[in-house]
């Protein structure tokens, strides 16, 4: 059982503490201009971030108790091609389609 | 364009992600219920927080009992690669007033990030004010279905088999967010590096890893079009 005071302390501080992460830098830079070098770098956040998020979900899945599962690497990269090639909407169904259809075929 | 074609081109750009949000969302609202928490606690939650990430996080170390501040801080730390986007948002939309850019930062989540970027970088000609009318668009139709879809889940409950695998729901949306960035030698290798250093550094604790990964991809990605950009020159000279 969860403590009522323990979930609204933790809850309310959460709250606050990703409203100031994500208010940072858009909250105390505003429209001042920055210098092209940093400009140049912050186009790399997004397609660094995702795959550093993604990686080891797909590698170390939880369902799996963290061994490497050849279904969800194979679904994976099914996703991954599907984006490549046809974009977002297929790479969804590219990945959640493959993993369904190969558990189904192998179960 | 108008601000308002801008607000429903972003509508329609981020649709697809309801694919996602809605089986992720509804997860967190069974998940929440199994933990011992109300339906008012659940939906405060993903109100005030709205970062599914982090919420399973905080409800998973509550569940185990862990201290306040463990729990907060371990939170938190899933929640710092948004402040990487808050940097990448400032040459696109910092000009709004206060007001606009802390609810620009509330609604702050990857799939609106990501996709509000892609198209700020492909349309140049995008005005200031049409890039915030476009955000907006963008959130309009996540954040609805974020609240809704944890409610469902909350109240239907238990009612998502193990075998549907929603969890494999998360890195799937990631790699569909990935792959349209994928436009340039430079975002190649920055891909790739981020994605083997998260490996490398998944054994640091606090999800710091993660950010670790993240700006040494940051790095390759600037310093390979520098690279580039510098050998252009000579040979151009």
């Amino acid at each position: 059982m969860i403590d009522a005071t323990t979930f609204w302390t933790l809850t309310v501080l959460l709250g606050i503490g990703t409203f100031l992460i994500r208010f940072s830098f858009l909250g105390l830079l505003g429209g001042r201009t920055l210098p092209d070098r940093v400009l140049l770098y912050l186009r790399y956040v997004g397609v660094a971030v995702f795959p550093a998020l993604f990686m080891p979900l797909v590698v170390w899945p939880e369902a799996t108790g963290g061994t490497p599962d050849p279904i969800r690497l194979i679904a994976a990269l099914a996703a991954f091609l599907a984006g490549l090639r046809f974009g977002v909407v297929w790479a969804i169904i590219a990945g959640m389609g493959t993993l369904y259809l190969m558990q189904f075929l192998l179960s | 364009m108008t601000p308002r074609q801008a607000f429903w081109r972003g509508y329609l750009d981020c649709a697809p992600f309801t694919l996602i949000v809605v089986p992720y969302s509804m997860l967190f609202g069974v998940v929440a219920r199994d933990a011992g928490l109300d339906i008012l606690q659940t939906m405060s939650m993903s109100v005030l927080v709205i970062a599914g990430a982090s919420q399973f996080t905080a409800v998973a170390l509550l569940q185990d009992q862990a201290p306040v501040f463990i729990a907060l801080l371990a939170s938190l730390a899933v929640n710092l690669r948004m402040a990487m986007y808050s940097a990448a948002l400032v040459p696109h939309v910092g000009h709004a007033r206060l007001g606009v850019r802390a609810l620009m930062a509330y609604l702050m989540v990857d799939q609106a990030f990501a996709v509000a970027v892609r198209t700020y970088e492909d349309r140049p000609d995008m005005s200031p004010p049409i890039k915030v009318a476009y955000y907006f668009g963008c959130m309009a139709l996540i954040c609805p279905f974020w609240y809704g879809c944890t409610l469902l889940g909350a109240v239907v409950g238990q009612a998502i088999p193990a075998s549907f695998s929603l969890d494999f729901a998360v890195p799937v949306c990631f790699i569909a967010l990935t792959a349209p960035l994928l436009r340039s030698g430079p975002h190649i290798f920055a891909a790739l590096v981020a994605g083997t250093a998260a490996l490398a550094f998944a054994w640091v604790p606090w999800s710091l890893g993660l950010i670790i990964a993240a700006l040494l991809g940051i790095l390759a990605g600037g310093q390979a079009e520098l690279f580039l950009a510098r050998r252009a020159e000579r040979s151009g000279a």
